[in-house]
């Protein structure tokens, strides 16, 4: 795919335009830009340019409270909200040295795996959609729907959720959500083998992805990919196993890789198999964690001033788009000093540039959708 | 029809006036029924239909709120597209930007002069029919390039050029499988293919070699393909190149566009299957002419109406092809199939100059076959599929 | 008047009609309100950039070549389709030259990639 047109080695010149995709525009995931150069088919490049939805979350921090900046965290990504409260309150937990509760971490465990399964539904339903399948994407949004009601059943919100606080979690799971989650599962799991017979065993679906936008292991490393982008490319690296934190060394689970098995190493359909395969992961970890969940106090004592000693703290966890670290500087005083984000999606705008030389359009569509960018994650 | 008015006449109706007059007339009203009583509501059901049963599809309900279960949707959609704003972006060519509906128009429209609802039921039998209707549906290509040169729009262009590259291209693959079916029948009119038809379905040119078999399919395909329908929808993509040609265009004039495209949808099943599926033939149980028209129109309509039904049903479910590849398909592939489905039918008729019966019916137990397999692969699907909402608030 | 293409006229002027009066419904009864902007072409939120009119790629003419070579000979099989039954074997000697003729020129095509759309 990045051979460029026999006809135009020959000597013919084929102008060049100039093409803004977005910022409104149907397909990017959020309000991205690309400015497109292009000759029409083949493009020369893709330069991304950022920065359209911006909310200074960052600078924000420094003028509310560290128990009041969680529900700030939710809207770093807002399709994986959970994540962003965790990270948050693992680095504000090591600074101040508060020691979380069993149940509280079995609560963040549920919670951040529903929301991980809703994050790739959401991921994969929309990558479908960009390549033209409109069924799986609503079928993808009808599963989470069910997500959303468990997640409004066990914090009250259905997309930005303030649920995991400083020294636990917000509010308790009781057992009827258990029970409906065990439900939910039930039925889930049938629905992907579904979703696989009808999007990603689809021949046209694999035409479209094979060997499109490859990323080589070299080049993964250098442009500091995480997550399904990284692991997509063969590398077996997720911080849940080997950055364990919170109750992870205690669940069995398999961490999947791309294999190439159509196509390339590394190319778009390796990154979308490994969310899928991440999907089923996530059920599994569910199960165990509603078989092993103990009693007990759902949050710690923590002030209600909370006043972590000077020092600065960097956690991270594994969030659906990869790893998201936190780097928080306190200087004493109930404000944080610094609030410093780091998300998965910025790394992989910055590949987009180098892998959209000699790709078509549509492919940088098919890029764009795989490599699963996210507009709030990159302007924060 | 011809014949009816001259019978008409002989019975002492229009009497005093010449005879071309009373033709002129008759034509005139003929073809205002057809288009208003027959082809706008048809396009404006296509779409309600097209729209629910997707709906059905991605379990979700579908318009149904206008009318008794939606049915008066597209009437709705039509008010309100014509109460819009008459704008013409300032930077497009006035003239040619108006002109380009009406030549996507007329592309399809003109269509239905030839396509046979009854044994008397068609406006007229030319004897070049089905030449006729791949000519004037090659006019939706002109329509357009039009249309995506006079927004004076990159986005326009490209989807104009790619639009009119792939239908052009797919014009070789149908007509291919057009000809094959003229080699059987001998004739090009479109009463003619179907009189060599005969009702049963083995005596269908679907069932009668392998060879139509296979060239029904590459028809299809490229009839799908000339429709810009998915899979091969890239000029419409709305994720890639916004709308494609018709990104400038609103209100009554993108309407036309779209109404070419679902009345298209029918004409690629009319044509299926006048030229496979043994058109309006039906067994003889009446001689009474009147129920006899109603019964043929009645199973022409259905007949054509399953692959309406069927191509929407291949949009809700597959992805979109990328347009390389989309031309690689048609000429690396459906170019040379097509040559050989028309060698492979020629070389049949040497053999078996008058058909051969025996395998024609096992050709078509073998289609009955297929079919019954494929509802059991999903009457799990069908079995579940109740129109339950899936809303239960538990708190 | 009994001309068999009498009703494509009818027709072809029918359609003009309608669409015509549905464009003159349109643009009497919807409103009308000019305004610089909504006149700009579109482009995903930004000011356009560089004119639409430009040269575009060799490829859209490179198929339109092919078509015109392969359609016209389509075209020209549909007479002996007609008469098939008639000529019998020595038409489909004929043919079968002409056909071998456009055939060799469809594999020159092929193999010099005419046919790849990069």
């Amino acid at each position: 795919m990045n051979e460029t047109a026999p006809v135009q080695s020959q000597g013919f010149y084929a102008e060049e335009m100039t093409i803004s995709v977005g910022p409104q525009h149907p397909s990017t995931h959020g309000v991205l830009r690309f400015v497109v150069k292009t000759d029409g088919e083949v493009i020369n490049e893709a330069i991304p340019d950022v920065g359209y939805l911006h909310r200074s979350i960052e600078k924000i921090g420094e003028k509310v409270t560290w128990h009041g900046y969680v529900p700030y965290t939710d809207r770093a990504d807002y399709l994986a909200a959970m994540f962003a409260n965790q990270v948050f309150c693992m680095a504000a937990e090591k600074l101040a040295g508060t020691e979380v509760t069993r149940r509280g971490e079995f609560c963040r465990v549920i919670a951040c795996e529903l929301n991980r399964i809703a994050s790739h539904l959401i991921s994969v339903g929309t990558f479908g959609q960009d390549i033209g399948a409109m069924t799986p994407f609503v079928h993808a949004l009808r599963e989470r729907e069910t997500i959303n009601n468990l997640m409004e059943e066990i914090c009250g919100a259905r997309l930005t959720y303030n649920y995991i606080r400083i020294g636990g979690v917000g509010y308790d799971i009781l057992p009827e959500t258990c029970t409906r989650i065990t439900e939910f599962l039930d039925h889930f799991e049938p629905i992907v083998d579904e979703f696989n017979r009808l999007l990603s065993n689809n021949k046209i679906f694999i035409e479209r992805l094979a060997g499109v936008a490859v990323i080589s292991k070299e080049d993964a490393f250098s442009y500091n990919l995480v997550g399904p982008n990284l692991r997509g490319c063969g590398i077996k690296w997720d911080i849940r196993r080997d950055i364990p934190y919170s109750v992870y060394p205690e669940l069995e689970f398999e961490v999947p890789v791309g294999t190439g098995q159509v196509g390339t190493l590394g190319d778009s359909y390796d990154r979308y198999w490994v969310r899928i395969r991440e999907l089923q992961e996530s059920c599994k970890i569910l199960r165990q964690c509603l078989k092993m969940f103990p009693k007990g106090p759902a949050i710690a004592k923590v002030p209600r001033k909370f006043k972590p000693p000077v020092g600065e703290c960097y956690a991270r966890v594994e969030a659906p788009r990869g790893d998201m670290g936190f780097y928080v500087v306190s200087d004493g005083s109930e404000y944080p000093y610094r609030v410093r984000i780091r998300t998965g999606s910025f790394t992989a705008m910055s590949i987009i540039d180098k892998l959209s030389k000699g790709i078509m359009v549509a492919d940088l569509i098919a890029l764009i959708g795989s490599l699963d960018v996210d507009a709030p994650e990159i302007d924060r | 029809m011809q014949a009816y008015i001259d019978q008409l006449i002989r019975d002492g109706y229009f009497a005093g006036m010449p005879k071309e007059v009373v033709y002129a007339v008759a034509m005139v009203l003929a073809a205002f029924i057809v288009l208003s009583v027959f082809v706008a509501p048809l396009a404006g059901v296509t779409s309600w239909l097209e729209r629910r049963v997707w709906a059905r599809m991605q379990s979700r309900v579908g318009p149904n709120r206008v009318g008794p279960q939606g049915i008066l949707q597209w009437l709705a959609d039509g008010i309100k597209n014509l109460l819009k704003e008459d704008l013409i972006p300032s930077a497009a060519d006035a003239k040619l930007f108006s002109l380009a509906p009406y030549v996507v128009f007329v592309g399809f429209l003109c269509a239905f002069v030839v396509i046979p609802f009854g044994s008397q039921l068609i406006v007229a039998d030319l004897n070049i029919g089905i030449l006729y209707i791949l000519a004037v549906t090659s006019l939706v290509v002109v329509g357009i390039l039009m249309a995506g040169w006079s927004s004076n729009n990159k986005w326009s262009l490209l989807g104009g050029m790619r639009s009119a590259a792939q239908i052009v291209s797919y014009e070789i693959p149908a007509g291919l499988s057009i000809l094959t079916i003229v080699f059987l029948a001998g004739t090009m009119s479109m009463q003619g293919i179907i009189k060599a038809q005969g009702w049963a379905p083995w005596d269908w040119f679907l069932f009668n070699n392998p060879f139509t078999f296979a060239a029904f399919f590459l028809y299809f395909t490229a009839a799908l393909a000339e429709g810009n329908r998915t899979p091969f929808d890239i000029p419409e993509a709305e994720s890639e190149l916004v709308a494609g040609y018709v990104t400038e265009y609103s209100g009554m004039r993108f309407l036309f566009f779209f109404f070419a495209e679902w009345g298209n949808l029918y004409v690629i099943g009319a044509v299926a299957t006048t030229l496979f599926l043994g058109g309006w033939q039906v067994p003889p149980v009446t001689s009474d002419p009147i129920l006899l028209g109603v019964l043929q129109f009645v199973v022409f309509f259905l007949k054509a109406y399953l692959w309406v039904f069927i191509a929407m049903w291949v949009r809700a479910t597959l992805p979109r092809v990328r347009v390389d590849q989309l031309m690689a398909l048609c000429w690396k592939y459906m170019v040379p199939l097509s040559f050989l489905c028309l060698l492979g039918t020629i070389c049949w008729m040497l053999v078996f100059p008058k058909g051969n019966q025996i395998f024609s019916v096992a050709m078509f137990v073998l289609g009955l076959l297929i079919v019954a397999y494929f509802f059991k692969r999903v009457v799990f699907q069908i079995r579940h599929a109740r129109p339950e909402l899936y809303f239960k608030p538990h708190i | 008047m009994d001309h068999p293409y009498f009703p494509l006229l009818i027709l072809f002027t029918l359609a003009g009609a309608v669409v015509l009066g549905l464009l003159f419904v349109a643009q009497k009864v919807g409103p009308k309100s000019p305004n610089p902007v909504k006149a700009e072409p579109f482009e995903s939120g930004n000011p356009p950039r560089g004119d639409a009119r430009i040269r575009f790629s060799v490829r859209f003419y490179l198929v339109a070549m092919l078509f015109l070579i392969f359609d016209l000979e389509v075209v020209f099989l549909y007479p002996w389709a007609i008469l098939f039954r008639q000529l019998g074997l020595f038409g489909l000697i004929e043919m079968g030259i002409f056909l071998g003729i456009l055939l060799i020129g469809f594999v020159y095509v092929w193999k010099k990639g005419a046919l790849e759309w990069d």
